[in-house]
């Protein structure tokens, strides 16, 4: 009789532990979310930092629609698909950001060839003074 | 660089276009701010030119555009629906009496989830939907007599021909 109320107990704990790690596992799934929604509210924080309402709401959004079973890309889509690529932190590489992404290398490759060729010209210069 | 400068001083950033525009509206099914009013359905305004107006009791600026919602919606050229985001229900009222209700139905959308389907951000929004229930234009702020004039009635006319 004794056993079996331990049987029991045990049963008990171990399914507290795991609906707790489930638990903890969607919440973990919610942060990883929450980390590349941008805050739209408060734009240079992710709605992981953030306490705006806003946040808050989608963060809640997140958490119900990953506990009904859909994977954080489809989260992530359905925020798309409202708030536009705005709503991400890290910008998606597309026609439209190309120059985000790309414009600091332009500049970065436009300044060092002016500096080269500023640097070659005045060695010129100098070399001819040299000369005379 | 300075022209860069000049032209990234000039944009807004708190203005992010909409990717639902020229899409479907979400359908919402919401209960009215006032009490024992029935439910507000959007596919209930199917074949009408309508405006959707998102505010909130709590929100600053929409105490600031309510003089041009009055008039639009003394001017009866769509039906204006208000989206009451986020708020509650008692605050609703009181504010709708306090200032005036321009709104010919009120949904109440005490958690924002109508909101989210909308992409709204901030409030005051306004969104003009068209007969097949599309989305036409979003507005993000507060509504001001220029954009009534200029905005809003054109694009309700051309619709309303369309």
């Amino acid at each position: 009789m004794v056993k079996r109320w331990w049987l029991l107990l045990l049963l008990f704990f171990a399914a507290a532990a795991s609906a707790a790690q489930d638990a903890a596992q969607l919440e973990r799934r919610v942060n990883h979310v929450a980390e590349q929604l941008r805050c739209l509210v408060c734009q240079n924080q992710s709605i992981a930092d953030s306490h705006a309402q806003l946040a808050l709401d989608l963060k809640r959004e997140a958490r119900l629609q990953l506990s009904q079973g859909r994977s954080e890309q489809e989260v992530i889509d359905f925020m798309v698909q409202r708030y536009g690529d705005f709503v991400l932190y890290r910008p998606p590489f597309k026609a439209i950001t190309m120059v985000l992404w790309l414009g600091p290398f332009v500049v970065l490759a436009a300044g060092s060839t002016a500096l080269l060729y500023n640097l070659r010209r005045r060695e010129l210069r100098e070399d001819a003074l040299e000369e005379v | 660089m300075l022209v860069l400068l000049g032209v990234g001083l000039r944009l807004k950033p708190q203005e992010i276009p909409s990717p639902l525009i020229g899409k479907r509206a979400p359908e919402i099914t919401l209960p009215q701010v006032e009490d024992g009013r029935g439910l507000f359905r959007s596919s209930d305004m199917r074949g009408k030119v309508w405006v959707l107006n998102v505010w909130a009791s709590w929100c600053g600026p929409c105490r600031a555009e309510h003089p041009a919602l009055l008039e639009l919606s003394r001017l009866a050229v769509a039906p204006v629906v208000g989206l009451n985001y986020n708020d509650q229900r008692g605050d609703s009222l009181q504010w709708l009496r306090e200032v005036g209700n321009p709104y010919n139905v009120s949904a109440f959308d005490g958690d924002g989830k109508a909101g989210i389907e909308f992409g709204v951000y901030g409030v005051p929004e306004t969104f003009v939907i068209d007969k097949q229930g599309l989305i036409r234009l979003k507005l993000t702020g507060p509504v001001t007599q220029e954009i009534v004039k200029d905005k809003l009635l054109p694009l309700i006319r051309e619709l309303d021909h369309g």
